[in-house]
Parts: structure tokens; sequence; C-alpha cells
């Protein structure tokens, strides 16, 4: 009796029977495994790094980096350090993931609308835009817009041109650029100081509306407060902007601005296939409006596109901001695929590098660091958006 | 007499049906009558050329690009390379073991999704367990009586589909495993699982596809190393775990907190909670996501062709480049394309059955 008794008191109190133990042993076995884990990797990768004769540490960031950019905002060349061709590959990253939101927003929000439309055919077209490029992979259509149309345009001695100012040829697009002179500053600060005075007669003009019942908003008010002061100030300091025209010289154009045909394809692929997603978000936020709102607004007379303007999206943003955000997130993690064509973006860069030092390690740290750190922004400033467009529930 | 008034009235009522039909939806209004014929009149002006260079100029037989029409598309190109697009370099004496595994696939997955199909969990098992290592014998050989075919010679097709498989079931695998992890009560487990989930979200697919090509030979020790396909399917399972462990923790949510505690009131353990009441019912509601996942997993094995290995697009991209075949890139991509549309949009509308099949037996 006393020998099973006690027999059953130690099962009992055996320490993996007790909870708290358990997780406590769990938890302990976890922490020591990946530890464990963690040093034998650490202890290989020193030992491989060692025989391969492989430097370690950032100092490779001060040398001199050797290989050419074909874009760039800032001044770049072979000469130049590392540090500096991350910086032009963070920049290039930074200037496509900014055009590709921008351009798959619109494009999300028209056809997004259209797929509800109550035309047939306009419902069809933005349909099949949808399911057909959502079902393709991005990279083979950034190779499309590449290899198979940028690619088969024409030399630039038979470039298309509309009026010999913007060229279209296979080594990009070419545009007038222009050239602030001096007192160019002037202008802008005008401009910036009237949108002021006008948004100021606004709040005047609201709060006298809501005072005296009184609607005599007029819109040749706030565009002369705007408009007068800067044409005057532009004409006073002498139109001081000058454009550079795009010219043929032998080969190739020189001077405006241009645009390589890497950034193009990138561009247009990362919007038009990141637009089929948002579309899907916004048909999805329009569709969870409840329809008694759509009924009250056009029985308040209001049209079809006051609807949806006034009534319909901002309530339908609310929904929609959550999605669009993965998909502006999304859309910079994929502008990484510029690589594959060779545009001078981070993922770009950072492969060139690596190829260059060997410094595997070092070089995916910083690329994974620099790519955390923009998603970590973004995320943080739709948030900020979410915040803003939430309704207060009543 | 009766006979012609009755046969006469459906035809008329059908006529005016179609008529009200087409008011209503493509002339409803000034302003939308004006869009349907610009947008009938654009998506003519941009189909007409289409169809003229996809089929009445296209060239459908020859033996090279000399072959082809200037101003058509030369469907030469995919009928002479076909072959490599599907098999990549894989010998063409041994091609048999390929099909033959593409038949045993088939059949095994025809038998899981036909919903009437009997002893489906033996097949699952099957598929789960056997499959792989007979496949492996038979893609890879070296043992039992085939000879070896080292995997750099997979490619193409085969290859793409053979490293989507490995990656959707690693990666389900894992995932469920993950967000287990972090719905744990324990925080160093919680703190692992979430810290994973969340760096690999924030970092792009190349860059991790790299650390498998690049730096994952430099963490084994000296003399061991993983063939580049093993460590491209190593990249892909890891990337796609945390998005499935997103994706199945969002199912984990929507199960209500009863089932756990009525799991619990039972006496059962963890596991027998989770394999028997819990994940039932949230890989149920997780579906729509776990099925968007598959979805990009599949697109995205593309990317594999950034670290040297030439699958589907790969292979096609390496083609259009051979100085005999130059300038066929449209060809190509749409042959590319298509085969994806199929199985993206295919495995789409699978999902959304499934999904109401499911939603109807609650």
């Amino acid at each position: 009796m006393a020998v099973t008794g006690g027999d059953a008191m130690t099962r009992i109190s055996a320490p993996w029977r007790d909870p708290a133990k358990r997780a406590f042993l769990l938890q302990g076995l976890v922490v020591v495994v990946l530890g464990a884990f963690v040093l034998w990797i650490a202890n290989n990768a020193v030992s491989n790094l060692a025989r391969l004769d492989i430097a370690s540490g950032y100092g490779f960031l001060d040398q001199r980096a050797g290989f050419g950019v074909p874009t760039s905002l800032i001044a770049y060349s072979p000469e130049a350090t590392y540090l500096r061709a991350f910086a032009v590959g963070i920049l290039n990253t930074l200037l496509v993931s900014a055009l590709g939101i921008v351009a798959a927003t619109l494009i999300g929000f028209v056809v997004g609308v259209a797929r509800l439309s109550s035309n047939w055919l306009i419902r069809t077209i933005a349909t099949a835009y949808v399911e057909g490029l959502r079902n393709i992979p991005l990279l083979l259509q950034i190779f499309f817009w590449y290899f198979a149309v940028l690619g088969a345009l024409p030399q630039p001695r038979r470039a298309f041109s509309i009026a010999d100012t913007v060229f279209l040829s296979n080594r990009g697009l070419f545009l007038p650029a222009p050239m602030p002179q001096d007192l160019f500053w002037v202008t802008p600060v005008v401009l910036g100081l009237s949108a002021v005075a006008c948004l100021l007669y606004s709040r005047w003009t609201r709060g006298r509306r809501e005072r005296e019942g009184r609607f005599d908003w007029l819109g040749w008010i706030p565009f002369t407060i705007v408009a007068v002061p800067t044409l005057v100030s532009w004409l006073i300091t002498g139109a001081p902007l000058e454009w550079s025209m795009p010219h043929l010289q032998g080969f190739r154009f020189a001077g405006g601005l241009s645009i390589v045909p890497e950034l193009v394809a990138l561009w247009f692929a990362l919007s038009i296939y990141t637009g089929t997603f948002i579309a899907e978000a916004v048909r999805g936020g329009i569709l969870a409006v409840d329809k008694g709102q759509t009924d009250a607004a056009r029985a308040l007379g209001l049209t079809r596109g006051q609807t949806l303007r006034l009534v319909v999206i901002p309530q339908a943003l609310r929904v929609i901001v959550p999605p669009l955000t993965n998909q502006y997130l999304s859309l910079t993690k994929n502008s990484s695929l510029g690589a594959a064509i060779g545009f001078p973006e981070l993922m770009n860069v950072s492969g060139t590098v690596l190829n260059q030092t060997g410094q595997a390690v070092e070089v995916l740290a910083l690329t994974m660091a620099v790519y955390g750190t923009i998603c970590l922004v973004i995320a943080a400033s739709m948030n900020a958006v979410n915040r803003a467009v939430h309704i207060e529930e009543r | 007499m009766a006979g012609i008034v009755f046969e006469g009235k459906p035809q008329q009522a059908m006529a005016g049906r179609a008529f009200a039909w087409v008011r209503a939806n493509l002339f409803g209004s000034p302003f939308d009558a004006t869009l349907t014929m610009v947008t009938a009149l654009l998506l003519a002006s941009a189909l007409v050329p289409l169809i003229d260079w996809a089929i009445i100029n296209a060239t459908w037989s020859g033996e090279s690009r000399e072959d082809c029409a200037p101003d058509g598309a030369c469907w030469v190109f995919l009928r002479v390379r076909f072959g490599q697009f599907i098999y990549g370099f894989y010998p063409e004496p041994e091609r048999w073991r390929v099909n033959l595994t593409a038949a045993l696939l088939a059949a095994n997955a025809g038998w899981l999704l036909w919903p009437r199909a009997p002893g489906k969990a033996y097949v699952a098992l099957f598929a789960l367990t056997g499959f792989p290592l007979l496949a492996y014998w038979l893609l890879a050989g070296g043992f039992l009586g085939l000879t070896y075919v080292e995997s750099a010679k997979w490619g193409g097709l085969v290859l793409t589909i053979t490293v989507a498989l490995a990656g959707i079931v690693i990666a389900i695998l894992l995932g469920v495993l993950l967000a287990l992890g972090r719905r744990s009560t324990l925080p160093a487990l919680r703190l692992v699982a979430t810290a994973y989930i969340e760096f690999i979200r924030a970092v792009p697919l190349i860059t991790i596809l790299f650390m498998a090509s690049v730096m994952l030979p430099l963490f084994l020790p000296e003399g061991v190393s993983l063939s580049k396909v093993l460590r491209a399917m190593i990249g892909t399972a890891l990337f796609w775990s945390a998005y499935m462990a997103e994706a199945v923790r969002g199912g984990l949510q929507s199960v209500p907190r009863g089932q756990y505690e009525a799991g619990q009131a039972i006496g059962l353990s963890y596991w027998k909670m989770m394999a028997l009441i819990i994940l039932p019912q949230a890989l149920k509601a997780a579906l729509p996501g776990i099925m968007n996942t598959i979805i990009s997993l599949v697109k995205d094995t593309t990317l594999l062709l950034l670290i040297g290995i030439f699958e589907l697009l790969g292979i096609i991209q390496a083609a259009a480049s051979d100085p005999q075949w130059l300038g066929n890139y449209v060809e190509g991509y749409v042959f590319v394309a298509a085969i994806f549309f199929v199985f993206c949009f295919g495995m789409s509308i699978y999902s959304q059955r499934l999904e109401r099949k499911l939603d109807a037996g609650r």
C-alpha cells in the first residue's frame, strides 16, 4: 500500500507532470537548442571565412566601388566609395517605390470602381485586367516591358518624338529638363504664401457659412489669391526658368532629362501588377459600404459621381487602408526585382558589392536592415492615415 | 393558327429582353453610351493587330527562325524548344522518369481533389511521406537501378513544379508550427516565433534567396554542401512559412475561446486539443489566406532565375537570348504567362468553390 502510494506521489510530482515546471523546461529546451544552433552556425561561418580568406566588418564601405550605374539621383562615378554606391541604390529604391505607389493607387482606385460599373463593357474589361494580370508573375511582367516592349523600340536616330522635345527610343525616355536660374526660389515661396492665404480665406467663409447659413463660395476669389501674386512675382524676377532640350549627338541623346528604360519597365510592371491587388481592395471596401448609404445619397439628389466621392469612398477608406498598406509594403519589397533587369536599386547594388567583396553576411545584413527600415516607415505612416480616416462608431 | 401566335411570342420576348439588357448595361445614359462606343473602338484597335500577329500572320510549322514570317508570331520557337522548356536539361532517354513522377502526382492530386473519393486519409499520408521519397528516387536516381541525374540538369516547368510543391508542403507545416508558437502562452516560444515571422515579412524574397544561395554554404561545416536546387527549396520554404503562419494565425484567432476551454475541460492534452478541435476549424477559416499564399509562392518561383536556377522563366529567357532565336521574347513570355495563369487562376477558382462548400457545411 505504502509503496504504491509513494509511487503515485512521485509520478504526480515529476517535473513534466506540473504544467508550470513543464512550461519552464520546454522554454529552456527551446532556448538551449536555438542557442546551440546559432553558435554552431557562427562557428562554421568563422572557420569558413578564415579558410576562404574573406575579410569581415564594414571596413569595405570606404573602399573604391569601381563599378558604374546607368542612372543615379546623386553624383556618382566608379571612383566613389561602396557607401556612396549603397546610397545610390537606396535612393533609386525609394524613387521607384514612390512612383509605383502613386501610379498603382491611381490604377487601383479607377479599376476598383470600374469593376462595379453599371456598364457591362467597362466592368468586363476591368475584371479581365485584374484576373489576368494578378495571376501572371511580376518578374515575367518586368521582363515583358523591358525586353519585349522597350527593347523593341527604335534606336535614338529613329526615335519617336513629340514636337522634337520629348523622345522615346530603346535608350529610354528623354524629356526637357527644367534649369532653375537665379531668383527662381522667389516664385515657389510666393506660391506657398498665397496658398496659406487661400486656406485662411476658405476657413473664414466656412466659419461664416456655419454662423449665418450663407453659402457664397466664389471660385474666382481663391483662384485670384493664388494666381495673381505668383504670376506677378514670376514676371518681376524675369521668368527665371530655362529648359535644357534633349537633342541627338552622334548615336545618342545629350541634354535634357533622361529616364532609363530599366526604370520605365520596373515602374510600369510594379504599378500595373500592384494595381490589380489595390483594385480588389477598393472593390471590397466599396462593397462593404451599406447599400442604404448610396440610396440615401441618391434620394438627397446627389449625382452618381458625388455619391461615390462624398459618401461611399470616405466610408470605404477605413476598410481599404489596411490592405492598401500591405500592397504598398509588397510593392516596395518587389522593387528589388529591378535587380533582374539591371536597374541600380538597392538589391542590384548589393548584389554587385557582394560579388566584388565576397562579404555576403555584412552586405545582406545591411540590405535587409534598409528594407526593414523602409517597411517600418511606410507601415507607421499608413497607420497614421488609418487613424485619420477611422470613423468613430456611434 | 394558335401555334403561330404562341411561337412568335417567346422569341419576341427574348429579343425584348436582350434589347433591355443591352440598353441597361451598355447604353444606360448618354455618358454610358459614349463610354461604350469609345471603349469598344479602342478595344477593337488593340485586338485586331493582336489577332493578326498571334494567329493570322503567325508561323506554326518549320524548324528555325528563318521559316518565320517577319510580322507574325513565331510559334515555331516554342515547338522546337518545347522539350527543353518542360524538362530543362534532363537527359532525353531518362525523361520517362519525369513523366512517371508527373503521372503519379496527377493521380495523387486527382484523388485528393475529387470530392467523393474514398480513403483520402491514406492517400494524403502517402502524398506527404511515400510520394516525396519515390519522386526523389525517380527524379534524382543514383540507387536501386536508376542512373544518377544531378539536380543541375533539372530545369524548366518540371523544376518549377518540384520547387513549388516542396515549398508549399514545408511552408504549411512550418507555418502551422510558427502560428501555434506565436499564439503560445509560453513567452520564449512566442518571442522566437514572432521575431522570425516579422523579420521575414520585412525583407524581400530575393534577399532570402541570396541568403540561401550565398550565405547558407558558409553556415555549414567544411566538406558538407547542398545542391543549388535544394538551397533554393530551403529559401523558398523558409520565406513563405512566415506568410503561411500569418494566414493560419488569422484562422486560429477566428476559433471561439469556448472551443479551447471545452477541449481543456474534457482533459485533452495541448497537442490533442489542437489536432482534434482547434486546427480543423482554424485551417478551414484560414483557407483563403493559405490559398493566396500558395498562389504567391507559385508565381514567385520565377525569382529563382536570379540565383542561377533555370526554372520555367529562366530557361525561356535563356532560349530567347540565344542568337539563333534572338528577339522571340514575346512568344516565350506568352507561353510562360499562359502556364502560370492556368495554374494560379485555377487555384483561386478552386479555393473559392471549396470555401463556399465548407461554408455551406456549417
